[in-house]
């Protein structure tokens, strides 16, 4: 895959957790718990933690900032997050989070035909330079077991 | 393409006025590089809003740079907090949130921010003006700053606010930039009955509805009448901030950088052009509500803060109303506004009904609800987006009217005439 452009660079490794709507980590994520708590969001009650989170944007408050910089200082936050649109305020919270505890919350722009092609399942790898690696999710048509 | 930093941001980011600085610069560096700025520029003031508790995150994060010697250099205002210093008796909270919140607060006060305490720095008497940059956080203050006083903010978040306060520069980037700003979606009212365009209750629900459709993308808005209140269109951008990543927006013939639809559009190739009848509102008020049969528990007002304006308008409508007493009123407000509204007399009746006055941070960000059983009601698409993960309760949307007549009563009643 071509490489995208970093927002924050760092690698890591995770399964997708793909959100079918922006969300707003102030109001929408619980830095207690890692969950999705906006009751409005179609994952609510989805837990990032340990995934790649991938959406398209973020929406809402500044203080998501503050809540995605307490959630990597917890250890509930997504190993790394892929973005459609940057996003100053996402971004924030892990630079902030990075100065602070050196805990590296990846952030990478993606194309949008990227972002269509991810399944949540997906096993992503995050190279510093921005390049993804996507190990297809099993599907349900294959009776092996996942993970 | 790369980053040009001017002597003097070199030599800030060394460290000549400490580490505090020094920390700031680099933060404000790495976004101006990933936001692919060429400079730095200089903003006038500030408005912070990582002064309230989200976590130990914030608070490391400002009582490192008060270690480090940090002052803000330029006019910095501080948004809501978690404690009401003016009415503490309301704060409902375990002593642990209340002594973190604190040391935040205090921590903000000792860099020099401003004891402002609100979510509407466009309320204070000083304000920018068209044109001006500045650097402020809080969405539904960036919305307003950049569309209705015509001041250039980025949509900012925590951390930088304060960076930002530090040193007086943010990246040449975003909103502070021309290009930026023109409009990519277009929404336009039509066959809306002057009884709703005459509503304050249009305001919040249109923000809903095109935050949602628009996402982050700045939309123009035609067909509001042109004499829309400054509150109104606090009301249509907090909404719109909240359902989606609105920074800007454009009300044509009303805000200043759309006298006329091209001029918002800049000849952009729209992304959307959608028309807004009457049940497409009908159902973003709807969207709005999550429980309007239940109990009536709490009304809560004034998100973003209520303004002198919208207290005159609240004394009228609770002359001779008293509040049921198993339903709890909230009124947020800043101390300025509050102040101005006691000089003028608003205050009297107001407190006689049984409504309770919220200063320095706001019902839906802290504890301060008593009951959590029932559903809340508000006129603010705001708090009606954010209550229910933030509280866990059920909210009910209505008008300023509604919400006095429900408290009366004890039950949740709208007048569904506004919408049909």
């Amino acid at each position: 895959m071509e490489l995208n452009r970093v927002l924050l660079g760092g690698s890591a490794r995770g399964p997708a957790l793909v959100l079918a709507e922006p969300l707003s980590m102030w109001g929408g994520l619980d830095p207690t718990t890692g969950e999705i708590i906006d009751r409005r969001h179609p994952q609510s009650t989805s837990i990032v933690t340990g995934t790649v989170l991938v959406l398209p944007w973020g929406r809402g408050s500044s203080s998501s900032s503050s809540v995605l910089a307490e959630a990597i200082r917890l250890g509930t936050a997504p190993e790394a997050i892929l973005i459609v649109e940057p996003d100053d305020i996402i971004l924030l919270g892990a630079l902030a989070a990075e100065e602070l505890y050196g805990a590296t919350c990846p952030v990478v722009v993606v194309e949008p035909d990227v972002y269509e092609s991810i399944e949540t399942g997906d096993e992503i790898t995050v190279g510093e330079d921005g390049s993804l690696t996507v190990g297809r999710r099993k599907t349900t048509h294959d009776p092996s077991p996942s993970g | 393409m790369t980053l040009q930093l001017s002597d003097r941001d070199q030599a800030l980011a060394a460290g000549e006025r400490g580490p505090a600085v020094a920390m700031a610069m680099r933060i404000i560096t790495r976004l101006a590089e990933a936001n692919r700025a060429r400079r730095l520029i200089d903003v006038t003031s500030a408005h912070i809003d990582s002064c309230l508790y989200h976590g130990d995150a914030g608070l490391d994060f400002a009582e490192r740079l008060v270690d480090d010697g940090g002052r803000f250099v330029i006019p910095t205002s501080l948004n809501v907090a978690t404690l009401d210093l003016l009415h503490p008796e309301l704060f409902r909270g375990d002593a642990e949130l209340a002594e973190r919140g604190k040391r935040l607060m205090a921590a903000y006060v000792a860099m020099g921010g401003t004891p402002t305490w609100t979510c509407a720095p466009y309320q204070l008497d000083v304000r920018p003006g068209l044109g001006e940059h500045v650097a402020w956080a809080e969405s539904n203050a960036i919305v307003f700053a950049n569309s209705v006083l015509g001041a250039r903010t980025e949509r900012y978040g925590d951390f930088i606010d304060a960076c930002a306060a530090l040193t007086g520069r943010v990246p040449d980037a975003g909103l502070h930039r021309d290009e930026h700003r023109r409009a990519w979606s277009v929404f336009r009212l039509e066959g809306i009955s002057d009884q709703l365009l005459r509503s304050e209750a249009i305001y919040p629900v249109l923000g809903h509805l095109i935050g949602r459709a628009t996402g982050i993308f700045i939309p123009a808005i035609t067909g509001l009448t042109p004499d829309a209140s400054e509150d109104d269109l606090k009301a249509l951008g907090a909404a719109a901030a909240s359902s989606g990543g609105v920074a800007m927006f454009h009300a044509i013939g009303i805000t200043p950088e759309a006298a006329t639809l091209s001029e918002a559009t800049a000849g952009a190739r729209l992304r959307l052009d959608i028309t807004i009848g009457p049940e497409d509102l009908r159902r973003a008020r709807d969207e709005l509500t999550t429980g309007a049969q239940g109990s009536l528990g709490a009304i809560s007002i004034g998100t973003p803060h209520f303004s002198r304006a919208e207290f005159k308008r609240l004394a009228a409508l609770v002359s001779g109303v008293t509040v049921h007493p198993d339903v709890e009123f909230y009124v947020n407000t800043g101390r300025g506004e509050l102040a101005a509204a006691a000089a003028a007399g608003y205050l009297d009746p107001i407190r006689r009904a049984g409504i309770e006055i919220v200063t320095d941070t706001c019902a839906y960000v802290t504890p301060i609800m008593r009951q959590t059983e029932g559903t809340v009601m508000t006129n603010s698409g705001k708090v009606a987006y954010y209550a229910p993960g933030n509280l866990g309760v059920d909210v009910a949307f209505g008008s300023l009217a509604d919400c006095v007549v429900s408290a009366q009563a004890g039950q949740i009643i709208r007048d569904e005439s506004l919408w049909s």
